[in-house]
């Protein structure tokens, strides 16, 4: 058995999303394994950033069930909650496909915003800070820890007072990444995190990212068209095709399914009606 | 084909001169040429005035102006290199002149009135005073519109409405219940913040030119309901002899008991203009201590987050809502407390104060000030609230000067005076501004 059948940390359950009258996704399911990278590929307008939308809740699913296994054993389930409670409560982080850094604020300003729920509980809501009492003091000390861990790991403990929007586009991406750490997540949603990154910054991404599942007990599900970056770090691969699930397994198996080649190069005349044959045309 | 000839540069300047000065003729023809007056002695009669002289003027103007500026600067080849911006201190303001001039400031805010009283003796600096205060006032009403327009970078356009509810709730309060300033202040300030929650929670749905909209519709409510409850406020006859302010339980009165027979000084009705003074002065500061202190912690951060990027704030788990909220509430609060000192100083309230020019005139102060700026608040206070009174003589050019002034600095700063922010938390100890090019302006 494999890990995202026997221990999943998030349980996709029919997930169907229409607009109007385009279906972009139509029942769905999959399952994350706890502590693995999941991929989820399939060509332009398969439905995978909508995936990551109903995730996170950007979207409210037309149809179907989230639901996420914290370690602690409580269970969420990820539709019925706003999307800001899910990062606070479910644990579950995302970045955007279109980088969203606070690029007016510090790079370290934007770490501390991350951690924005921890200290506000730790400030008394503001008002114990503001009057100086309890531990705010200490905890604000810590979240700046936090923050300097985590610049540390990417590279950018030089530049940590410089504004987001002075960095380089493959530095943007990792403190993206790292911001989204900052929440202490669980599960961690990239949306194409190695998009215009360079063969150098992609395998830093890689080494990143398998950090962190290791570290840190975050699973991590991520979007990506690169495939090197695909076959290399993910322990299952999720295929989508038109919003429905193609192929699910791991990426030795993927990489030799017939329908996922199809998907992505065609396939050659002759086989033409024994495929849609099989897809039910 | 031959290229087109290329005019000489007398030829192209008076080509475009004379252009010039046909628009100049046809706009002024009719707006400055005719103009309608009523005749003094022959009753009502209205009859049509013509000034062809002035039309003329205008257009000798504009035609001269024009040749001028085409012929040594913008039709020459070889321009001469004037550099105006190299008049004006390099990138605005900096950092330490930005420091000089806050201590500078607030040391004179110190010292003013005692430095008037000894030039100008207490019946000459009295109006300086009170033009201070005026000034200090809207300082303060900037400082708090800054939590609002500034960080949170929600547009609110109907400000004044939380400045009246202030004011209306002391002098209610005293009216009916009798109420003395000191319980009241407070209180304003709750009721001020209680509408803002009260009139945000519809609001903070929109973004943008939308919220905009709202609130200045719900400034207008305001001012109406005020204006029309004619049984409770008094409508549009105000309400007048509200309290004055007492110092720790001495009145500002002539005789026994007084400020003035307390500590042995001779009475004079300075003494309490000065108090006001310092009242506000005090006010003010609590209103920057306040939001400097919260720009360091969680929650003012979140409202920066939430001018720069609102979809990455809730993907990082901030409630959006209630941030923008605790923002809008807060910036009413501190409108509410300069409202209840408003009413005790005037000791008389209509709702004539608080129109959506006043809204316009914080808004405006704030963001010449540049957004979300401290100090630039102050030094827009002083250009144009203080520039303003100060022209008074100038009567009706002054207006004509006053929108001068502000076309100016917007094309001298676009992002206002003041425009680099300051990091809320820093590793290193030199740390410098992030320009503004890089700070969002905020969509509600």
């Amino acid at each position: 058995m494999n890990t995202w059948d026997n221990n999943p940390v998030l349980k996709v359950e029919h997930l169907t999303m229409r607009f109007g009258g385009l279906t972009a996704i139509n029942d769905l399911s999959f399952n994350v394994g706890r502590g693995d990278i999941t991929a989820l590929i399939g060509p332009n307008g398969a439905g995978k950033t909508t995936v990551f939308n109903c995730i996170t809740g950007f979207y409210k699913p037309t149809e179907g069930r989230l639901v996420m296994n914290r370690s602690s054993d409580e269970k969420h389930l990820l539709e019925r909650m706003s999307d800001f409670k899910i990062t606070a409560d479910a644990k579950v982080a995302r970045t955007f496909q279109n980088i969203r850094l606070f690029g007016g604020m510090t790079i370290l300003e934007n770490l501390m915003v991350a951690q924005h729920n921890r200290l506000m509980i730790a400030s008394n809501w503001t008002i114990g800070g503001l009057l100086g009492l309890g531990g705010y003091r200490k905890s604000n000390l810590d979240a700046i820890e936090t923050a300097r861990y985590w610049l540390e790991r990417i590279e950018l403990i030089d530049r940590a007072d410089a504004p987001a929007a002075d960095l380089s586009y493959g530095d943007q991406r990792r403190l993206e990444i790292a911001r989204a750490m900052c929440t202490g997540p669980e599960l961690l949603c990239l949306d194409e995190p190695a998009a215009g990154l360079n063969p150098k910054e992609s395998l830093e991404l890689n080494n990143l990212l398998q950090y962190i599942r290791k570290e840190h007990d975050t699973s991590v599900v991520l979007i990506e068209h690169d495939m090197s970056v695909v076959m290399e770090i993910s322990d299952h691969v999720v295929v989508l095709d038109y919003g429905v699930k193609i192929s699910d397994g791991t990426p030795e198996f993927v990489k030799n399914d017939p329908h996922v080649i199809a998907a992505y190069l065609g396939v050659e005349d002759g086989e033409v009606e024994l495929v849609e044959e099989e897809v039910g045309l | 084909m031959q290229a087109r000839q290329r005019d000489s540069l007398l030829v192209a300047s008076l080509k475009d001169s004379l252009g010039a000065a046909v628009i100049t003729f046809a706009l002024a023809v009719v707006m400055v040429g005719l103009r309608v007056d009523v005749a003094s002695g022959r009753g009502a009669e209205l009859f049509l005035e013509n000034r062809w002289l002035a039309v003329a003027v205008a257009v000798v103007v504009v035609f001269a102006g024009r040749f001028a500026m085409n012929i040594f600067f913008w039709k020459r080849d070889d321009p001469p290199s004037l550099n105006f911006s190299g008049l004006l201190p390099e990138g605005g303001i900096g950092e330490r002149s930005s420091k000089a001039i806050k201590y500078g400031l607030l040391v004179l805010a110190v010292v003013l009135p005692f430095a008037l009283m000894f030039w100008l003796g207490a019946r000459g600096s009295r109006q300086y005073i009170d033009l201070a205060i005026l000034v200090l006032t809207y300082v303060m009403l900037g400082w708090g519109l800054n939590i609002v327009v500034g960080l949170a970078g929600l547009l609110d356009l109907g400000y004044v409405a939380f400045y009246a509810v202030g004011a209306y709730s002391y002098a209610l309060l005293a009216h009916y219940f009798g109420l003395s300033f000191w319980l009241c202040l407070p209180l304003a300030g709750i009721l001020a913040a209680f509408w803002g929650i009260i009139l945000g929670f519809p609001v903070l749905r929109l973004r943008g030119d939308y919220l905009a909209i709202v609130t200045l519709a719900f400034g207008e409510i305001i001012r109406v309901v005020l204006l029309n409850w004619y049984e409770f406020t008094g409508g549009p006859n105000g309400l007048s002899g509200i309290p004055r302010p007492s110092f720790f339980g001495l009145e500002f009165t002539r005789g026994e008991g007084g400020f003035a027979n307390f500590f042995g000084l001779d009475y004079s009705s300075i003494h309490r203009i000065i108090f006001l003074y310092y009242l506000i002065f005090a006010l003010a500061l609590f209103t920057n201590f306040v939001t400097m202190r919260l720009r360091r912690m969680p929650i003012g951060r979140a409202w920066e987050a939430l001018r720069e990027d609102e979809i990455a704030c809730r993907a990082l788990g901030i409630n959006t809502t209630t941030t923008k909220l605790t923002a809008f509430a807060l910036g009413a609060m501190f409108a509410g407390f300069a409202g209840s000192f408003f009413a005790t100083r005037q000791g008389f309230i209509s709702p004539e104060s608080f129109t959506f020019l006043e809204s316009a005139i914080i808004l405006a102060i704030v963001v010449l000030g540049g957004l979300g700026s401290q100090i630039g608040v102050v030094i827009a206070a002083i250009v144009m609230i203080g520039g303003f009174e100060l022209f008074r003589e100038f009567d009706q050019y002054r207006m004509l000067v006053f929108g001068m002034i502000m076309v100016v600095i917007m094309v001298w700063k676009p992002r206002g005076l003041i425009s680099s922010r300051t990091p809320s938390v820093a590793l290193s100890k030199n740390v410098k501004g992030i320009s503004a090019d890089l700070v969002q302006e905020g969509r509600g």
